[in-house]
């Protein structure tokens, strides 16, 4: 069990995400950095999608009442088990009564505590997600809070050996506050200006201040819709249209004012003209980019966005591979 | 127009029949969805039906993109046109000029095209209705296509089944509204919308419903399963009611006792093109007999 002695800023449950319910409104959710979140279960031997908490910006505090092993990946904050400070992206030994206390982040947003076993609350349509805007999932689908009490799983039968395995500083996401994104454009960019859509593409924006786990507004040039009568039903706006549903990634201009991109507790569909999606490994970055971080995107088509996918996963196996060798050779190996 | 196949980033894939809202495009959506569910393609999610378009969702680790556009594309060309489809009749219990949803509208009045009337006086007088009760009885009246599901889990976009002339229409909010009740039943183009939860929204206020469309929590027992009420197809019937019957459907839902009035009936599109106002009131009659 962990127990919850202070929520921090925002801090929920989070797994691989919940899927298969798109279609009733009901978006994936889920650890908004992936890679973080999986290679924290890596390190701490557990299954990829096991549950974790996902802190954002200021962490939480939590208590064990039970040996465990954690660690925490993803953003840089600083992290202390009963006051003294411990490395991040490293596997500790926690003893029964021992806390860990975690700070505010300094680069990066979100950051991942993983624990081996995984929190073992009961799964909602297939995940322990925590989706905010429909309180579902989770814990009682909000935000932890003090007095909060966590089951966790099995630990696995070698813990001891999970002790201090680590990831290699090569392999660390860099968390620049400036992010390139790569979008396949498209989807109802039919109805933007020819100069419009060009100025999306060139344009810097800037990440405001409402960028949360449902969409991240962005501030930067307006935009022009081409001029037309209404279809029925669309909407009297020239950016509205008839109702289509949303990808997560997505991106939409109302008004033209501003861009919304659609994160992983996406609206599913709505009426304003979406003109691209982003590709999805590119999200888990724009998940650590605080307000005010600089971003642009960069047109792919679907060959280029397939070859990013297979160079994501290719890293992530990378990792694997280096805590296998890791377990085979220990830290003061070749 | 043709169909528009395009790539929604590299775990989706968007096919746009229409830009124009119309049943008929909406069937032929469900029908080409469903067929898509029959085959169980590999790597396939689900599929999201819309208005007039719909989403696939992916896994393009099991299916390469190019190849699942290329068997969406023989699935359209093979689709029948639907003849009969699963379509329930739900009984939405409605306190149209509500206090909640009218104390809402004024606390955003900056936000609105008329804020010295209630939003339902503003869209009765748009659209041409001399009355409250005249407008309330046409909002009522006809039943509603549930021709979307989405947004956030539960709300679903109704399409009157009335002809294009005499669909009540309504501009969206100046500028969003940051707050709007639970359960507050709006219109907003041609749509009606009931709020599943507390949250934003730009369509125009109306009315409260009792009833929950959407239940995290499972409590009642038609929404155990799925957690919503709304099925695609449904035919959703507004019943206007009072504040005793309001309050008192309220207190069977806190208890967990209320049941949905529903009805499944068979809906066969061609014949509803025949006589619509006709095979609609022949299934109202059928299913009063349930």
């Amino acid at each position: 069990m962990l127990n919850v002695l202070d929520g921090g800023l925002q801090t929920t449950v989070q797994d691989a995400g919940r899927f298969g319910w798109y279609h009733i409104g009901m978006p994936p959710a889920g650890a908004m950095d992936q890679l973080s979140f999986r290679v924290g279960n890596r390190l701490v031997g557990n299954a990829d999608g096991a549950a974790a908490l996902e802190i954002t910006f200021a962490g939480p505090v939590v208590e064990t009442t039970e040996e465990a092993v954690v660690a925490v990946t993803g953003a840089g904050l600083d992290v202390r088990v009963n006051g003294t400070r411990v490395p991040r992206w490293v596997a500790h030994r926690l003893r029964p009564g021992d806390q860990v206390a975690c700070g505010q982040a300094e680069r990066g947003v979100r950051a991942y505590l993983c624990v081996a076993g995984g929190i073992a609350i009961p799964p909602l349509l297939g995940s322990r997600s925590t989706y905010l805007l429909a309180r579902f999932g989770g814990v009682e689908g909000r935000r932890l809070q003090a007095g909060d009490r966590l089951p966790v799983g099995p630990v696995p039968p070698q813990a001891e050996a999970l002790i201090g395995r680590m990831i290699p500083s090569r392999f660390l996401p860099a968390l620049p506050r400036d992010v390139e994104l790569r979008i396949i454009m498209g989807l109802c960019s039919y109805r933007l200006t020819a100069d419009s859509a060009g100025e999306f593409l060139a344009a810097t924006w800037e990440v405001s201040t409402e960028a949360d786990r449902v969409g991240y507004r962005l501030r930067g040039p307006a935009l022009r819709f081409r001029d037309r009568e209404p279809p029925f039903g669309a909407g009297s706006d020239a950016s509205n249209v008839v109702d289509v549903g949303y990808p997560v990634g997505s991106v939409q201009v109302p008004g033209g004012q501003e861009a919304i991109l659609l994160m992983r507790d996406a609206v599913t569909g709505g009426g304003y003209a979406t003109i691209g999606t982003v590709i999805h490994c590119d999200l888990d970055r724009l998940a650590q980019a605080p307000p005010g971080s600089k971003v642009t995107f960069r047109s792919v088509d679907v060959d280029e966005a397939m070859r990013a996918r297979r160079e994501y996963r290719a890293r992530i196996a990378a990792i694997a591979e280096s805590l296998s060798l890791f377990d085979r050779v220990g830290l003061f190996g070749p | 127009m043709a169909t528009r196949y395009d790539y929604g980033g590299d775990e989706f894939i968007f096919v746009d029949f229409d830009i124009e809202m119309s049943l008929e495009v909406n069937f032929r959506v469900l029908s080409v969805c469903q067929e898509i569910e029959r085959q169980r393609i590999d790597g396939v999610i689900e599929v999201c039906p819309a208005n007039a378009s719909y989403l696939v969702h992916y896994d393009p680790e099991a299916v390469e993109p190019r190849r699942l556009v290329e068997l969406l594309r023989e699935i359209e060309h093979k689709a029948e046109h639907i003849e009969s489809l699963s379509s329930r009749l739900v009984d939405i219990p409605v306190l149209y000029d509500d206090p909640w949803t009218k104390e809402c509208a004024k606390r955003f009045a900056d936000r609105h095209q008329d804020p010295s009337v209630s939003n339902l006086e503003y869209l009765m007088a748009i659209n041409g209705y001399s009355s409250k009760d005249e407008f309330i009885a046409a909002h009522s009246g006809t039943p509603y296509w549930v021709s979307m599901i989405g947004f956030v889990p539960g709300t679903a976009w109704g399409f009157q089944m009335v002809a294009r002339e005499r669909a009540i229409q309504a501009p969206k909010y100046v500028r969003p509204r940051t707050d709007t009740p639970e359960r507050a039943v709006s219109h907003g183009g041609v749509f009606l919308a009931i709020y599943p939860v507390r949250g934003p929204g730009g369509y125009q206020l109306l009315g409260m419903t009792p009833v929950p469309i959407y239940d995290p929590t499972a409590t009642l027992v038609d929404l155990r399963e799925r957690y919503i009420l709304a099925l695609p197809g449904d035919r959703w019937k507004l019943r206007p009611i009072d504040m005793d019957e309001f309050l008192a459907i309220r207190a069977a839902v806190e208890a967990g006792t209320y049941r949905y009035r529903t009805v499944a009936q068979q809906f066969e599109p061609a014949r509803y093109f025949r006589d619509p106002p006709g095979y609609l009131k022949r299934l109202q009659i059928e299913a009063a007999g349930c």
